[in-house]
């Protein structure tokens, strides 16, 4: 979802996670799909979540925060992942990273001024045969040093 | 012809996908029929994309191939690998679970049975419950996630249990550094694993499974998803398995980038909807597991061996190891090698051989400093002590474990204190906050690395009680483990936690 569009209403919301309910533990997947869906998981959901679930706010408030993968807020246009785990940083991950970062003027989890990237640490991709690693939107990458990673800007127009 | 090109993760991160179009658009322009199969990877990482041609006299290896290469590829003039079975790093391997990998497209279920697959349900259909427990008992085969229990033990237990609803969960979180055997059994060979949960669900009475898979991964979910698919619409999973009484069916869950959800109390939580954290043990899984019923938790490579061991039979697999480690290792060798990929033999190649022989050494040329066996939790072995043989018992009288059995070596440039800062860092990160020495002991641990890197003398004391506390008071591994990569550091390179301090002096 784009960064201004509207926050989605709170019907739209329950049409969207209602056919879940059915499953034996259908919160994950529900986070899933309204990350999905919106880009993130909106505020809005909590109530609803809560109620479809007949659990409390706190919790399913709990439950997002627990995990990394959940954003409140849409990210940049592309998420570029890096992994930061050992076995890329024996192939020399943490200055590629470094450089990466700097370049784009961010920290970890940051999104650049004009909203082109959001930059995030993963530990490991399971790519460890052939790193540096790196996902940018999806897609997964090998053997990213610091050119490779200049590219990469470059094609997302950071 | 038939072209084979990958489809695994790392050989598409290297280029794989665009060099399958380049070969269908190449083949096109010259009017060329070629059939272009997308198979798992053979494992041999440095040589992908690996691509492939059966001309009809049997299947000739290229690698890397580039987009660019193709060309010459098509008229018959790059220069080949040989058959991928000649390949020195292959023919050295005992391929018992990844048998197929990488020889089929891991989504043609005739292939799968012309290659083995299904043989072992059909044969577990035909035996008890009793029976198919035991075979797996007798198999030798322990859990090969991290913790290395008896699976026969494991099922037996659940088997026992009585309750109306008892199901399989598949671990497939695969968090640890240096491990991608999950990812690539589940890319290149889904239906071994979908055919050893059903075995699983038929040995103990399960008719539901889950495969909690990472959400890093998103080429082997979209091939579990698809596989599932295919297994139900051929009557291998559903209400009738194969047509015998048995009923199993399968759900692929996605995590949520939570390393700790590998651990299976925090995963039953994950898979519940809860936050993932660890529950104390008893109750066990096997006894009240998933919705506090009785599970079986077990791992991608534990589940997705059990089909051949039915295949095979139980002594056919036992055949294989050392000691009280039988059948075979799925090494997975990464991080600064020249040689990196899945190699799987049996228990008992020492570190040297893998590291140095099969690995062929550092990618970068230098000396090997260490390896870090057995992921995030693993201690990092010098090379003095690379005569230690790779089994569960043997690496443990080391001070180590072979835990997912990932190996990731490092250069004679890497600095332990560093390594060992990152492996506080990363439990600060990943704990679940169920207990202080864990939650409160990581952050502490890198402060104390930090004053070490100042060179404040008295820190290293602190930073060993600190390391005893987490490893005696934390309740699971997250905690009491990330001790050892951190002590092995500092046992084994003391002059890189000294040298701040000499040039402070
Ligand atoms: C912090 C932590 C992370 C773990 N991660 C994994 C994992 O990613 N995959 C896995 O199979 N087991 C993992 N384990 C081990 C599991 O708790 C459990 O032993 C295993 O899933 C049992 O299956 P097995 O007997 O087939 O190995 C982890 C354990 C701990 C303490
Ligand atoms: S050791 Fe850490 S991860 Fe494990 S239960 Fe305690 S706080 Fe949670
Ligand atoms: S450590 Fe980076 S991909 Fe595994």
């Amino acid at each position: 979802m784009h960064a201004n569009a509207p926050a989605p209403a709170p019907d739209e919301i329950r049409a969207l996670v209602a056919p879940l309910t059915a499953l034996e533990g259908p919160l994950l997947p529900m986070l899933h799909a309204l990350q999905r869906e919106y880009g993130f998981v909106p505020q809005d959901a909590v109530p609803v979540l809560a109620d479809l679930l007949n659990l409390g706010r706190a919790e399913v408030h709990g439950v997002i925060s627990f995990y990394h993968d959940f954003r409140d807020a849409p990210a940049g246009r592309h998420v570029l992942k890096i992994c930061r785990a050992e076995a890329c940083q024996a192939m020399g991950c943490d200055a590629v990273a470094e450089t990466a970062l700097q370049r784009l003027g961010v920290d970890w989890h940051g999104t650049t001024r004009d909203g082109a990237v959001t930059v995030e640490p993963v530990y490991c991709l399971g790519l460890c045969a052939c790193g540096p690693a790196a996902m940018l939107d999806g897609q997964v990458i090998g053997r990213v040093d610091r050119d490779r990673m200049g590219q990469l800007l470059d094609e997302v127009g950071a | 012809m038939k072209i084979y090109v990958p489809l695994d993760s790392a050989a598409r991160a290297l280029g794989a996908d665009q060099v399958a179009q380049v070969i269908a658009a190449e083949a096109r322009n010259r009017g060329l029929t070629v059939q272009i199969i997308r198979n798992g990877s053979r494992g041999m990482i440095w040589l992908e994309p690996l691509v492939e041609v059966d001309l009809g006299q049997g299947r000739q290896a290229y690698g890397p191939v580039s987009p660019a290469d193709v060309p010459a590829l098509l008229d018959g003039k790059l220069s080949s690998l040989g058959p991928v079975e000649e390949i020195p790093f292959f023919a050295r391997q005992t391929r018992l679970t990844f048998a197929r990998c990488g020889v089929i497209d891991p989504l043609d279920l005739t292939a799968y049975q012309a290659h083995g697959g299904l043989a072992g349900l059909h044969r577990a259909i035909g035996m008890g419950s009793a029976q198919i427990v035991q075979e797996v008992a007798d198999s030798g085969l322990r859990g090969r996630g991290g913790a290395g229990f008896p699976t026969g033990i494991k099922w037996k237990t659940v088997a026992e249990a009585q309750a109306a609803q008892k199901y399989i969960v598949c671990n497939a979180d695969e968090g640890d550094s240096g491990t991608f055997a999950d990812r690539m059994i589940i890319e290149g060979d889904p239906f071994s694993l979908i055919e050893g949960m059903a075995i699983a669900g038929i040995g103990v009475g399960a008719t539901r499974g889950y495969v909690y898979l990472r959400s890093e991964y998103p080429v082997a979910i979209d091939i579990l998803n698809r596989a599932v698919q295919i297994a139900r619409e051929n009557g291998l999973l559903g209400p009738q398995v194969l047509g015998s009484g048995h009923a199993f069916d399968i759900e692929v869950r996605v995590g949520a980038g939570a390393y700790v959800c590998g651990e299976e109390t925090s995963l039953l939580n994950s898979l519940e909807g809860k936050r993932g954290v660890v529950r104390a043990k008893p109750p066990l899984p096997a006894l009240e597991g998933f919705l506090g019923r009785p599970t079986v938790v077990n791992n991608v490579i534990s589940l997705a061996t059990v089909p051949v061991i039915f295949e095979k039979g139980a002594a056919h697999y036992a055949d294989f190891g050392l000691g009280r480690s039988r059948g075979t290792v799925t090494l997975q060798i990464a991080g600064n090698v020249r040689h990196g990929g899945l190699f799987e033999t049996a228990f008992g190649a020492t570190l040297d051989q893998v590291v140095n022989q099969i690995g062929g050494g550092t990618a970068s040329g230098r000396p090997v400093k260490a390896v870090q066996v057995g992921g995030p939790l693993g201690a990092y072995i010098p090379v003095e002590q690379f005569d230690t043989p790779l089994g569960y018992e043997e690496l443990d009288q080391k001070g180590g474990l072979i835990g997912h059995a990932g190996l990731v070596v490092f250069d004679d440039s890497a600095d332990m204190l560093r390594m060992a800062r990152f492996a506080m860092e990363f439990c600060a990160v990943e704990s679940c906050g169920k207990c202080t020495p864990c939650r409160i002991g990581a952050v502490r641990g890198v402060e104390t690395i930090d004053r070490i890197a100042q060179g404040d003398p008295g820190a290293i004391e602190l930073l060993t009680d600190l390391c005893d506390t987490m490893r005696d008071g934390s309740l699971c591994a997250l905690g009491g483990f990330t001790p050892y990569p951190v002590m092995s550091a500092l046992r084994h390179f003391p002059d890189d936690f000294a040298t701040q301090k000499e040039a402070a002096e």
